[in-house]
């Protein structure tokens, strides 16, 4: 899973019918001190969070596995609204 | 399967259902040296793994198989706490 930010959304009329209902946001991924990272990655929103939110995303098949989303085409998916981060000494 | 240490934790309140009761940890990916690479990811967890340790975990689809039957939506699962690493210098690989 990513942690990621919101930064957007997406708004689309013409979609695949399986999509019709779902929100899509625009993520972008952070660091787990919270630094903004490059790459923008645009998601399913299951968990209903909110502009500058910091979430978690699932990618890849497992995204049709998050609630809502069986058998439609989404690659990824939020799962989570991040209350706290934390680490036990910097990673990388 | 990858190796990594548990580097940190991730606390939701609001969450996907079948996230409900699982653990997210911060991994570090590692080399089999052990030395950092790539960048820190979020994972579930199904062993009980604690803060500082070494384990390997899964990506992709198969993340979600370590907990079967419940389809938790997760593409990094660790599955194993390493307990040691025995690396053959010189093998080919």
């Amino acid at each position: 899973m990513i942690l990621a930010r919101v930064a957007g959304t997406v708004v689309a009329t013409r979609k695949d019918p399986r999509l019709e209902g779902k929100k899509l946001l625009v993520l972008r991924l952070v660091s787990p001190e919270g630094k903004l990272e490059g790459g923008y990655v645009v998601a399913v929103d299951t968990v209903g969070a909110g502009s500058r939110e910091l979430v978690i995303a699932v990618s890849g098949s497992s995204a049709r596995m998050a609630e809502g989303c069986k058998d439609r085409p989404v690659d990824t998916a939020i799962v989570g609204i991040v209350d706290s981060v934390s680490l036990d000494s910097p990673a990388g | 399967m990858l190796l990594g240490r548990v580097v940190g934790r991730v606390w939701c309140t609001v969450k996907a259902p079948a996230l409900e009761g699982q653990r997210l940890l911060i991994v570090q990916p590692l080399t089999p040296e052990l030395t950092t690479t790539g960048k820190p990811l979020v994972c579930a967890d199904c062993t009980g793994a604690g803060a500082g340790e070494l384990v390997y975990y899964t990506r992709g689809r198969e993340a979600s198989y370590a907990f079967l039957p419940a389809e938790v939506p997760s593409d990094n699962t660790i599955v194993a706490i390493v307990d040691e690493l025995h690396i053959k210098r010189g093998s080919p690989c």
